[in-house]
């Protein structure tokens, strides 16, 4: 079973609940897929065996074949490249490789024949483990914007018989969708605060047109107020989780300590979290 | 000669608009017919490589740009189609080419803004 922490709202709790609820596991296998600004190796500290670069093809302008007839620049959808016009002489081509997606739409199309790919490295892969939790993350290269593309191949290496637990990026943009799509089950994590339930209706409106089984955990329980819960009620969520704003877990979070394998309750909410996870999904397996 | 001027209106007394790429209209203003022309920035909303966009308009009309500030993509389209660059440009569209016309603009040599500032700016 594939399951992938989200939020909508950044800083509600995905990453402590997705190492915390691995903690309670026996074997899994955890993903850290938001290659932006991955955190869960500071509370997990795994150790690193592999490092795998993520590369793009990019284009290059053979300039002697070129004849800057601009319809590669007509094609780009990402306005990566530019054609220059310098009369009585050839155009000039112009890539901007931040820009490209790599579609490959400007090599395919070239009518010269013009254009070549190159690689470019845009992040890497790390895979390692710590004690029985096999961790992998992306890590994505400052200035870069592909995420999904790392995201995409961080989950070619998820194993199809492994319980394996995937920490999503915050937001409900492609990054996300690129980390959920194809999951069993998706737990959203929020917290009792407008923003965070403002955010959460945005992430279950997602999850329901994927239509990914999915719950709600409630972090900082006791903060805020009761609208959350009253809109998963209404709504017909489930609330697998809550989990009480409490200093003492503010504390340890911020010295990249972990909750689960400290304390007994701690322990409880977590294993408690996944049986209710599997009773929402085997509920939802007999439905469709 | 046309000098090309990012403004915030489409008229000679409007505000000149300190971005390039986002700018909302380019004014092209005639050197020797003093006629001003305006065009509205289409690119204004993109999502990314406004400033090659813009540059790619612009480059097409004019052989000057006066603006407050170029990002590292349209500096760099731009000087490849040989444009003069002028940044720092305040006041209005008139005072501006007043201004480059009594060499007070001083000429870009290199970006001076990153990419992606000019967004909701």
């Amino acid at each position: 079973m594939i399951i992938a922490v989200a939020s909508g709202k950044g800083g509600t709790g995905k990453t402590t609940v997705a190492v915390n609820l691995a903690l309670v596991l026996e074997k899994v296998d955890f993903f850290d897929s938001d290659v932006e600004e991955p955190n869960a190796h500071l509370f997990l500290k795994p150790d690193i065996k592999i490092t795998s670069e993520v590369a793009v093809p990019v284009p290059v302008i053979d300039a002697g074949n070129c004849t800057g007839c601009g319809k590669c620049a007509e094609v780009c959808a990402y306005h990566a490249l530019a054609v220059i016009p310098h009369p009585g002489k050839k155009s000039q081509v112009l890539v901007f490789p931040h820009l490209c997606h790599a579609c490959g739409a400007c090599s395919l199309l070239c009518p010269a024949g013009a254009i070549r790919e190159e690689a470019r490295n845009i992040g890497v892969i790390e895979e390692g483990e710590c004690g029985n939790i096999r961790f992998l993350h992306g890590k994505m290269n400052v200035g870069e914007v592909l995420s999904p593309t790392i995201i995409r191949r961080l989950k070619g290496k998820v194993r199809p018989d492994a319980v394996t637990i995937i920490d999503a990026p915050p937001g409900t943009s492609c990054p996300v969708v690129a980390a959920i799509r194809g999951v069993d089950f998706c737990v959203l994590v929020t917290e009792p605060t407008p923003f965070g339930l403002h955010d959460l209706t945005l992430a279950v409106d997602v999850v329901r047109q994927m239509k990914i089984p999915f719950g709600v955990v409630i972090n900082r329980a006791g903060l805020g107020n009761d609208a959350a819960e009253d809109y998963c009620r209404a709504e017909k969520i489930p609330v697998l989780a809550k989990i009480l704003f409490d200093r003492e877990i503010a504390v340890r979070y911020s010295t990249g300590d972990t909750l689960a394998d400290k304390s007994p309750e701690m322990a409880k909410i977590f294993t408690e979290l996944y049986q209710n996870i599997c009773q929402v999904k085997n509920e939802a397996d007999r439905c469709s | 000669m046309n000098v090309c001027v990012t403004a915030l209106g489409p008229m000679e007394n409007s505000e000149v608009d300190p971005r390039f790429g986002r700018c909302a209209y380019f004014v092209f203003f005639n050197l020797h017919t003093r006629a001003v022309e305006a065009v509205k920035n289409p690119n204004v909303e993109a999502s990314g490589g406004a400033g090659i966009q813009s540059a790619q308009l612009v480059a097409s009309r004019a052989a000057i740009v006066v603006t407050g500030h170029l990002g590292p993509n349209a500096f760099k389209t731009l000087n490849a189609a040989g444009i003069s660059m002028f940044s720092g440009a305040t006041g209005t569209v008139k005072e501006a080419v007043a201004a480059y016309e009594a060499g007070k603009l001083a000429r870009a040599t290199a970006p001076d803004s990153a990419s992606k500032s000019g967004i909701a700016s």
